[in-house]
């Protein structure tokens, strides 16, 4: 699986122990720009502390992470929105009182005399973004997102996270809360994130939904990765398999962890 | 199957609420509004049913003059509240703040007395900027305490403003042996009119207003604050600095109950270290009644200013009107009830959509 092309976001040998448990046990991880990747795994897989620690949100005992193929060290979340990484939380994570533009730039706002935010221009800037990601809401400007469906709000952040990644955002399960319909726009969201040339690494338990959408799929199990495939190289069945230990094409699968 | 939590204000596919209440849900999602037409109609019921009592200049003039010191507070607690906090403090640091401007009124020395003893003519600019500032001390120590109480060591602000609300009442009676210290020193203050026919003292609430205003709708401060109050997490992952935040929200409101400490000293002429003690209550009914959400991140500066006045536009004109004074009391309850109440049902009808 070599390729030319330098990842936008690559871990290597990342290890996390927390008391005896072994979240992480060397686990590598690539995603390149222009390219859905999907990480895969059971509960427990260790998929959300290797996505807490790409995220900054905590601290690897051992590994690297590298941006752009330039290692880095996370020290917060706001060291990876510093090197061009944005996340998607599960839970949104945005502030349902205000509205889209100030949630789009909060902790980034324009000011104007260093203490007061230029609300007009960080409007109409979130409404030009909104419109190129072909996010409808235009129209809403000026409510809470509060008052936003579900799937509107998961655009909302999905559109924030586009407007400040310079190289990947990671999406947390974006659709486990939404509707088919809600779903699907996120979807297509998705997909015009990814054709303006950022990785975006996609998080899902849906495995019917991650073929659809994933360029690439890693999978983990047990804090390792066990298995990659491509675009079409892969069915439900296979990767149910994956994801249960039942099938690896990985080399560096921990000693005696996984059954091949 | 791939949904197993429920998450707070993410359940898009719960059938939308009949629309029938959607029109009665915006017109209570704009509770200052409904405050405001409240406003109205009770100035003009009074009007109507004691004209040449209710609505002359001098009644109102009267009026905002006793108000003024609460709308102060209240500019304070609208962000503290703004953040899902409470403040139960502000009598302590309006006392604190009193004490210690007549204590710095004491370190000038004027013929055999301090500047304590003397009289508005006499008082100079610089008594009046050092006790001031020593005011404004008082209200950063019951802010610091509080904001690093709450924020730092995750004592609820209900608990940590109660706490720093007995000691800090008990070290102003301390600092004063238990007795009112009297002065005229601070009187020009609040007494003369630098806009002529505008007491000082509703100037020096107009301009807190409007600094409030600014501060909590156009400032980066202000967008914080309502932030923290709607999605503390949210706040903290966009890389603002909650506690610190918090700290600065606390102090913010500790000064204003200071400077309304300094500003009772000036029109009273006197500490009173035991006639504030529902001054906390007062400023958190304004600030409720006026649609500032207690459950944070909603807040409107006009509307804490039409809630401060309510409660005694109502005991005014049932005054005037011979009605019981003691009817605005259950009246203002029963208000505030409501008032909250509405703000949590417009909270769940929206979490429901």
């Amino acid at each position: 699986m070599k390729r030319a092309e330098v990842p936008a976001l690559a871990a290597h040998g990342l290890e996390k122990k927390y008391g005896q448990v072994r979240a992480l046990r060397g686990v590598s991880f690539e995603a390149y720009p222009g390219e859905v990747t999907a990480l895969v795994g059971d509960n427990g897989a260790g998929k959300s502390t290797l996505v807490k620690c790409l995220a900054g949100a905590i601290r690897p005992d051992c590994g690297r992470i590298m941006v752009k193929g330039r290692p880095v060290s996370m020290t917060g979340p706001v060291q990876a929105t510093k090197h061009g990484i944005e996340t998607v939380y599960q839970d949104l994570a945005l502030a349902s009182d205000l509205d889209a533009a100030a949630n789009v730039f909060l902790g980034r706002e324009i000011r104007r005399l260093r203490v007061l935010h230029d609300h007009k221009e960080m409007r109409r800037r979130t409404a030009a973004s909104f419109a190129e990601l072909g996010v409808g809401l235009v129209q809403d400007m000026r409510v809470p997102v509060s008052s936003f469906s579900g799937g509107q709000r998961q655009s909302v952040a999905i559109a924030r996270a586009a407007m400040w990644a310079k190289h990947v955002i990671i999406m947390d399960e974006p659709t486990a809360a939404l509707g088919v319909i809600q779903t699907e726009k996120v979807l297509q969201l998705v997909d015009r994130v990814r054709s303006r040339g950022l990785a975006v690494v996609f998080i899902s338990h849906n495995l019917p939904q991650v073929i659809e959408v994933a360029d690439r799929i890693e999978v983990m199990r047990l804090g390792a990765r066990t298995a990659r495939f491509r675009r079409g190289e892969v069915d439900v069945e296979r990767l149910i398999a994956a994801v249960s230990g039942a099938y690896s094409n990985e080399a560096d699968v921990p000693n005696g962890e996984v059954t091949a | 199957m791939n949904t197993t939590k429920t998450r707070r204000g993410a359940a898009p596919d719960a059938p939308q609420k009949a629309s029938a209440f959607s029109m009665v849900r915006t017109a209570l999602s704009q509770t200052s509004g409904l405050t405001f037409a409240a406003l109205i109609i009770m100035v003009i019921y009074f009007s109507f049913m004691e004209p040449g009592k209710f609505n002359t200049i001098s009644n109102f003039d009267l009026l905002a003059q006793n108000l003024s010191i609460l709308i102060v507070l209240s500019v304070g607690a609208t962000f503290v509240i703004a953040t899902s906090g409470i403040d139960l403090s502000i009598p302590a640091a309006v006392v604190l703040g009193e004490v210690f401007a007549t204590k710095a009124l004491g370190w000038f020395t004027v013929g055999e007395g301090t500047a304590v003893d003397v009289t508005d003519s006499e008082t100079k600019l610089s008594y009046i900027l050092v006790a001031l500032l020593a005011a404004l001390a008082a209200g950063l120590i019951v802010g610091v305490l509080n904001g690093v109480i709450i924020a730092y060591m995750h004592v609820p602000p209900l608990l940590a403003t109660l706490g720093t609300l007995g000691s800090g009442l008990g070290a102003a009676n301390l600092l004063q042996d238990g007795t009112n210290t009297g002065t005229s020193a601070l009187s020009p203050v609040t007494s003369g009119e630098m806009i002529p026919g505008l007491s000082n003292i509703i100037l020096i609430a107009a301009l807190t207003v409007i600094v409030g205003w600014v501060a909590l709708r156009l400032s980066v401060f202000g967008r914080y604050t309502l932030a923290i109050g709607s999605n503390e997490e949210a706040a903290r992952r966009v890389g603002i600095k909650v506690e610190r935040h918090l700290i600065k929200v606390y102090v913010l409101a500790a000064l204003a109950s200071s400077f309304g400490g300094f500003l009772s000293v000036s029109y009273f002429g006197t500490t009173a270290l035991s006639g504030h003690t529902t001054d906390n209550m007062q400023a958190i009914t304004a600030v409720a009644l006026g649609g500032t959400s207690v459950f944070g991140g909603v807040a409107t500066m006009l509307g804490t200013l039409m809630g401060a006045l309510i409660p005694s536009l109502l005991k005014n004109g049932f005054i005037i009107m011979g009605v019981g004074a003691y009817w605005q009391d259950v009246a203002i309850g029963f208000v505030l009830v409501l008032t909250v109440w509405f703000d949590q049902m417009r909270r769940k009808a929206r979490t429901k959509q």
